[in-house]
C-alpha cells in the first residue's frame, strides 16, 4: 500500500498494523463503515507480503559527514515456551543428590540473548561405561585407570573434568555382549550414585526388550532419585514394552529420554504415547546426533526446527533436548591417522567433538553427553561466555589488522 | 516466527507471481518447455532472469525491474576477485537452513603480513593453494589470501601485495586501516577486485573513494556498534559504494556473546525486517583469537578453530583466519561443506560394489542405499566388526533405507539390478544376500527376482557385528 493512497483515503495506518497485515493474504473487514467519494484499490502481487523496507536516500551529493541511521534490535515474541525439566533429587525431595539441575524454559531461539537470555545454561553429562569398550586413544589416555570401575570413573568425571552430570552406560546388559542381568546392572547404578552426588543418566544397551526390563529394575532401585532413563523409543512401543517403562518412570519418580532418528513426526508421536503416562516435565528429547562430517547438518537442522516449532507453539515439541555428542568420535577424522599435515590427533579428535557440540549448542541443545575433557572444558567455557552479555571491549580488536600474531 | 510463517516468506515468491511478470509466450528460448517451468526454476534459484532473452528487451523493462526486485536476496551477493577466480559471498535468501538452501559457502581467507620475509610469505601462500582434503569423494579447499599491513608502510605493503598476487590467483582481501597504505596495495592489484578491509568511523571517506575509484567491494568495521555499522552503511550507499561487507567485530573471549548477538541481529534485520542497510554479507575474523593474548600457540589455534565453526553456523559469509594447521581447518571446511548443502537433497555416495577387508568367495554380501549418512554409518559398523565382506550400494537418489522403500526407490527390482550390475555373482560362490532389517518386506520378491537366498539383517547397522557372529556362515 503506497503512502499516497493512504493519504487519499484520509487514513493514517499505524506502521505496526501494516507489519501485522503482512502475515495475511486476505483481509476481511468487519463492522467498518467507509465513506468515500472515489475509492481506488490496487494490489500488487507480492507487495502486500513484503516486509517494510528501510531505504537510503538517493545519492545526490557525496556525504561529508556520517549519515546517522537508527538501529533497533529485532526482537520478536513467541507464543510457545520450552518446558523446564528438573534432574536429580535432593534428600528433601526423596533422593540423595547434593543439588538438582533444571534445564529448558527457553522463550527464544538458542542464545538470542539480545532478545531473552536462556533461563538456565545448557549442561554436560560425561559418559561412563560399565564394561571395557573400545575408545579412541585420545580419550582412553584420560580414563585408562578407571575403565573397569564405573564408580571411580564417575568420580573422575565430576571431580577432575567438571561434569554437571554422569551417564552410566550399561552396555554390558546387551545380550550380544555380556547379557548382564537387570539386577546386577542396577548394582552398578547404585555404586555410581554413592560415588558422586550429581544427578545421573542411566543408559541401556539399545535392545528394546532388554532395556525395558533393565529400566524397570533401575527405576525401582533408584526410587525418587529422578534419574534420566536413556532412552525410550518407538521400537519399544512396537515391541509392546514402552508403556511399562513409562509407568515405572512415573511410579518411581524419574525422567525419560525420548529418542527418535532425525524425524520430528516420530518425535511427536513418541511424546504423545508418553503423555499417557508421564507429565511433560518428565520428558527430554534426543533427536539424534550425527558426527561432524557424517550428517551433523541433519542433526543441526532437526534441532533448530524442533526449537523454532516449539517456540511457535507446537506443544508436542516443547521439551528440553539432549545430544549424544560423543557420537562425534564415530567420524574417522576424529581418530584416524591421516598423514603428518593433519596431526596431532590429540587435538584433531577433541576439536571434532567440540565443533560437533558447538554446532548443536547454537541449534538449541540443553544437555550434552560428552567424553573428551578438552571438549568439555571448551563447551563449559563458551556456555559461560554466552550467558553473560555486554563484555565486549572494542579497543581490544580495533587494531587487529596491524597486530603481531 | 513459525516454521509455517517462515516458509510463507519463501512462498511469497510463488511461481505464479513470477510467471505473471514473464513474457508468457512459451518461446522456449531459455531452454525450458514453457514460461511456467522457467518461473518455477527462478523461484528455486536454479536459473537467473537474464536467461530469458525476451525479458531483456526494452518493452519488458518494467517487468524485468520488478522481477529483479522480487527475486533479490535479503543479503546482497558481493563478488570478490574477477573472472574464473572470483568468489561470491552473501546472496542469502533466508535466515535458517531448513527454509531454503544457503547460498555461497563461507570462503576462508588465510592471512599473511607485509612484514613476513619473502620465503615464509610465499610458502604460506603456497600452502593455502595446496590445502586439500578428500571428503565424501569431493575435494575441500581453502579459498582466499588476506594480506595485512603490519608495517603501516605503503611501499612495504605494495611490495607484499605484488608478491602474493604473483604467487596466487586466489581472490584477495587487503587489510589496512590507513588509506594511504590501502591505496598502495589496491593499485598493485587494481584488476583483481580485492576486498578492501576496512572503512571505519575515522577513515570512511578515503576508503569510499578508493572503493569507487578501483571498483572494489568495501568492508565496514564497527566493532560492537550496530548503530554505527548501520550509519556507515547508509553513508557508503549515499556515497555510491554498492558492494559492502559488514564487520560487527569478532570477540573470541569476553564479548563472545556480543559477537553471536550482533551477527544474529544483523542477519535477522536483513531477513525478517528487510533492513537494506544491514542486508550485506558478514565478515568474521577468528584471527582475533591471536590478538593480545599470551598463551601457547595450540591454545590460541584451538580457540580460533572453534570460534570459526561457531561463526560458520551463525551467519558469517566470509572468514579471515591465521592458522593453517590441518586440525584447525579440517573441521571448519567440512562443517562449511555440510551446512551449505541443500537440506532437501540428501548427500549421496557413489553406488556399486564396495569391499571391506579381504573378502573371498565365502564372504558375506550385504546391500544398502547410497544416502551418505546411511552408507557411512553402515561402513563404520562393518569396519568395527572387522569382517571381510562385500557391500552392494543401490542408487536410491541419496535416500535412506526406510524412506526409499516407502518411496519405491529401493524395491526388489532395483535391488536385483544392483546385484546383477555389481558383478558380485562372479566373486562369491554362495548365493546369500543380507538385506537391511528395514527392508524385510522386500525379501520374498527379491528372492524370486535374484534367485538368491535372502537373509534379513539387523534393523540398525550397529547390529551388524553381532548379526554376522550369529548368522555367518549361514546354516544350509
Amino acid at each position: 500500500m503506497e503512502e499516497k493512497e493512504e493519504k487519499k483515503a484520509g487514513l493514517k495506518f499505524d506502521p505496526k498494523l501494516l507489519d501485522f497485515l503482512t502475515d495475511f493474504e486476505e483481509i476481511e473487514l468487519e463492522d467498518v463503515e467507509i465513506e468515500l467519494g472515489d475509492l481506488e484499490l490496487w494490489f500488487q502481487p507480492g507487495a502486500v507480503a513484503a516486509p517494510p523496507r528501510v531505504v537510503a536516500p538517493p545519492a545526490k551529493l557525496k556525504p561529508t559527514t556520517i549519515l546517522e541511521a537508527d538501529f533497533i534490535p529485532p526482537i520478536e515474541e513467541y507464543p510457545g515456551r520450552i518446558g523446564e525439566v528438573k534432574l536429580g533429587a535432593t534428600k528433601g525431595e526423596g533422593g540423595s543428590r547434593s543439588k538438582t539441575i533444571v534445564i529448558g524454559g527457553e522463550t527464544s531461539p538458542a542464545f538470542y540473548t539480545f532478545e531473552r537470555p536462556p533461563p538456565h545454561p545448557p549442561i554436560i553429562s560425561l559418559d561412563v561405561f560399565d564394561t571395557k569398550v573400545p575408545l579412541p586413544k585420545a580419550i582412553r589416555m584420560h580414563v585408562q585407570e578407571v575403565m573397569e570401575d564405573p564408580a571411580a570413573w564417575a568420580k573422575l568425571a565430576v571431580e577432575k573434568f567438571g561434569a554437571d552430570m554422569v551417564t552410566v552406560h550399561l552396555v554390558s546388559t546387551d545380550p550380544l555382549i555380556k547379557d548382564t542381568s537387570p539386577a546386577d546392572a542396577s548394582k552398578t547404578v547404585e555404586e555410581v550414585l554413592q560415588a558422586v552426588d550429581v544427578p545421573i543418566i542411566v543408559g541401556g544397551c539399545g535392545d528394546p526388550k532388554k532395556d525395558a526390563l533393565l529400566f524397570k529394575k533401575v527405576a525401582e532401585v533408584t526410587e525418587g532419585e529422578r534419574v534420566v532413563l536413556s532412552s525410550v523409543t518407538l521400537d519399544m512401543a512396537q515391541a509392546g514394552v514402552l508403556d511399562g517403562v513409562a509407568k515405572a518412570a512415573k511410579d518411581h519418580g524419574h525422567v525419560v529420554l525420548a529418542f527418535t532418528a532425525l524425524e520430528l513426526n516420530q518425535a511427536r508421536e513418541l511424546n504423545r504415547r508418553l503423555y499417557e503416562f508421564l507429565p511433560k516435565d518428565r520428558i527430554l528429547m534426543d533427536l539424534t546426533t550425527a558426527a561432524l562430517g557424517y550428517g551433523l547438518e541433519y542433526s543441526f537442522t532437526i534441532f533448530e526446527r524442533a526449537r523454532l516449532a516449539a517456540l511457535m507453539g507446537d506443544p508436542e515439541l516443547q521439551h528440553p533436548v539432549l545430544s549424544g555428542t560423543t557420537n562425534a568420535w564415530a567420524a574417522r577424522e576424529a581418530w584416524m591417522k591421516l598423514g603428518p599435515e593433519w596431526e596431532p590427533r590429540a587435538l584433531r579428535g577433541p576439536i571434532w567433538e567440540t565443533v560437533t557440540a558447538l554446532g548443536l549448542l547454537l541449534a538449541g541443545v540443553d544437555l550434552f553427553m560428552m567424553m573428551h575433557p578438552a571438549a568439555v572444558r571448551t563447551l563449559n567455557d563458551v556456555i559461560g561466555k554466552l550467558m553473560s552479555t555486554s563484555k565486549a571491549t572494542p579497543e581490544k580488536i580495533a587494531d587487529w589488522v596491524t597486530a603481531e600474531v | 516466527m513459525s516454521e509455517r510463517e517462515i516458509k510463507k516468506g519463501i512462498k511469497e515468491l510463488s511461481p505464479i507471481d513470477v510467471y505473471a511478470l514473464l513474457p508468457r509466450t512459451n518461446c522456449k528460448e531459455c531452454g525450458e518447455t514453457n514460461c511456467m517451468a522457467f518461473a518455477t526454476k527462478l523461484v528455486n534459484r536454479e536459473v537467473t532472469i537474464e536467461q530469458c532473452p525476451p525479458l531483456l528487451q526494452k518493452k519488458y523493462e518494467k517487468e524485468y525491474k520488478k522481477l529483479k526486485e522480487l527475486l533479490a536476496p535479503a543479503v546482497k551477493e558481493v563478488t570478490i576477485g574477477t573472472g574464473d577466480h572470483a568468489v561470491k559471498i552473501g546472496g542469502k535468501l533466508v535466515m535458517y537452513r531448513h527454509e531454503f538452501t544457503y547460498h555461497n559457502p563461507t570462503p576462508i581467507a588465510i592471512e599473511v603480513t607485509d612484514e613476513m620475509d619473502e620465503e615464509k610469505l610465499l610458502d604460506k601462500v603456497k600452502k593455502v593453494e595446496n590445502f586439500s582434503y578428500e571428503y565424501i569423494g569431493r575435494e575441500v579447499n581453502l579459498d582466499m589470501v588476506a594480506v595485512r599491513s603490519t608495517s603501516g608502510d605503503p611501499v612495504t605493503f605494495k611490495s607484499a601485495v605484488e608478491k602474493v598476487a604473483e604467487a596466487t590467483k586466489l581472490p584477495l582481501v587487503l587489510c589496512a586501516l590507513d588509506p594511504n597504505v590501502m591505496e598502495a596495495g589496491v593499485v598493485a592489484v587494481k584488476d583483481r577486485r580485492p576486498l578492501i578491509y576496512a572503512a571505519t568511523k575515522d577513515n570512511w571517506r578515503d576508503m569510499a573513494e578508493l572503493a569507487m575509484m578501483y571498483n572494489c567491494p568495501l568492508t565496514i568495521f564497527a566493532p560492537n556498534d550496530l548503530k554505527l555499522l548501520s550509519s556507515l552503511a547508509k553513508t557508503m550507499i549515499a556515497y555510491g559504494v554498492e558492494d559492502l561487507v559488514l564487520d560487527p567485530g569478532t570477540f573470541t573471549g569476553e564479548g563472545l556473546s556480543d559477537t553471536v548477538n550482533n551477527f544474529t541481529m544483523v542477519r535477522r534485520s536483513a531477513c525478517r525486517r528487510g533492513d537494506e542497510l544491514l542486508g550485506f554479507p558478514l565478515i568474521g575474523t577468528p584471527i582475533t583469537a591471536w590478538v593480545g593474548e599470551e598463551a601457547p600457540k595450540e591454545v590460541l589455534a584451538w580457540r580460533e578453530a572453534y570460534i570459526a565453526s561457531m561463526l560458520i553456523s551463525r551467519y558469517a559469509d566470509i572468514l579471515v583466519m591465521h592458522s593453517l594447521d590441518g586440525w584447525v581447518q579440517l573441521p571448519n571446511l567440512i562443517w562449511r561443506f555440510n551446512i551449505y548443502t541443500d537440506p532437501r537433497k540428501p548427500v549421496s555416495v557413489e553406488s556399486g560394489l564396495k569391499t571391506f577387508g579381504k573378502p573371498d568367495e565365502n564372504s558375506p554380501v550385504m546391500i544398502t542405499t547410497n544416502y551418505a549418512l546411511t552408507y557411512f554409518t553402515v561402513e563404520a559398523d562393518i569396519k568395527s566388526s572387522g569382517a571381510d565382506c562385500y557391500l552392494i550400494v543401490v542408487d536410491t537418489g541419496g535416500i535412506s533405507v526406510e524412506s526409499s522403500i516407502a518411496g519405491r526407490l529401493l524395491t526388489a527390482e532395483t535391488a536385483a539390478d544392483a546385484v546383477k550390475e555389481s558383478g558380485v555373482e562372479q566373486k562369491v560362490k554362495h548365493r546369500h544376500l543380507i538385506i537391511p532389517g528395514l527392508a524385510a518386506r522386500l525379501s520374498g520378491e527379491t528372492e524370486d527376482l535374484t534367485g538368491w537366498h535372502v537373509i534379513v539383517g539387523p534393523r540398525d547397522s550397529s547390529g551388524i557385528p553381532g548379526f554376522l557372529k550369529e548368522n555367518w556362515p549361514p546354516k544350509e
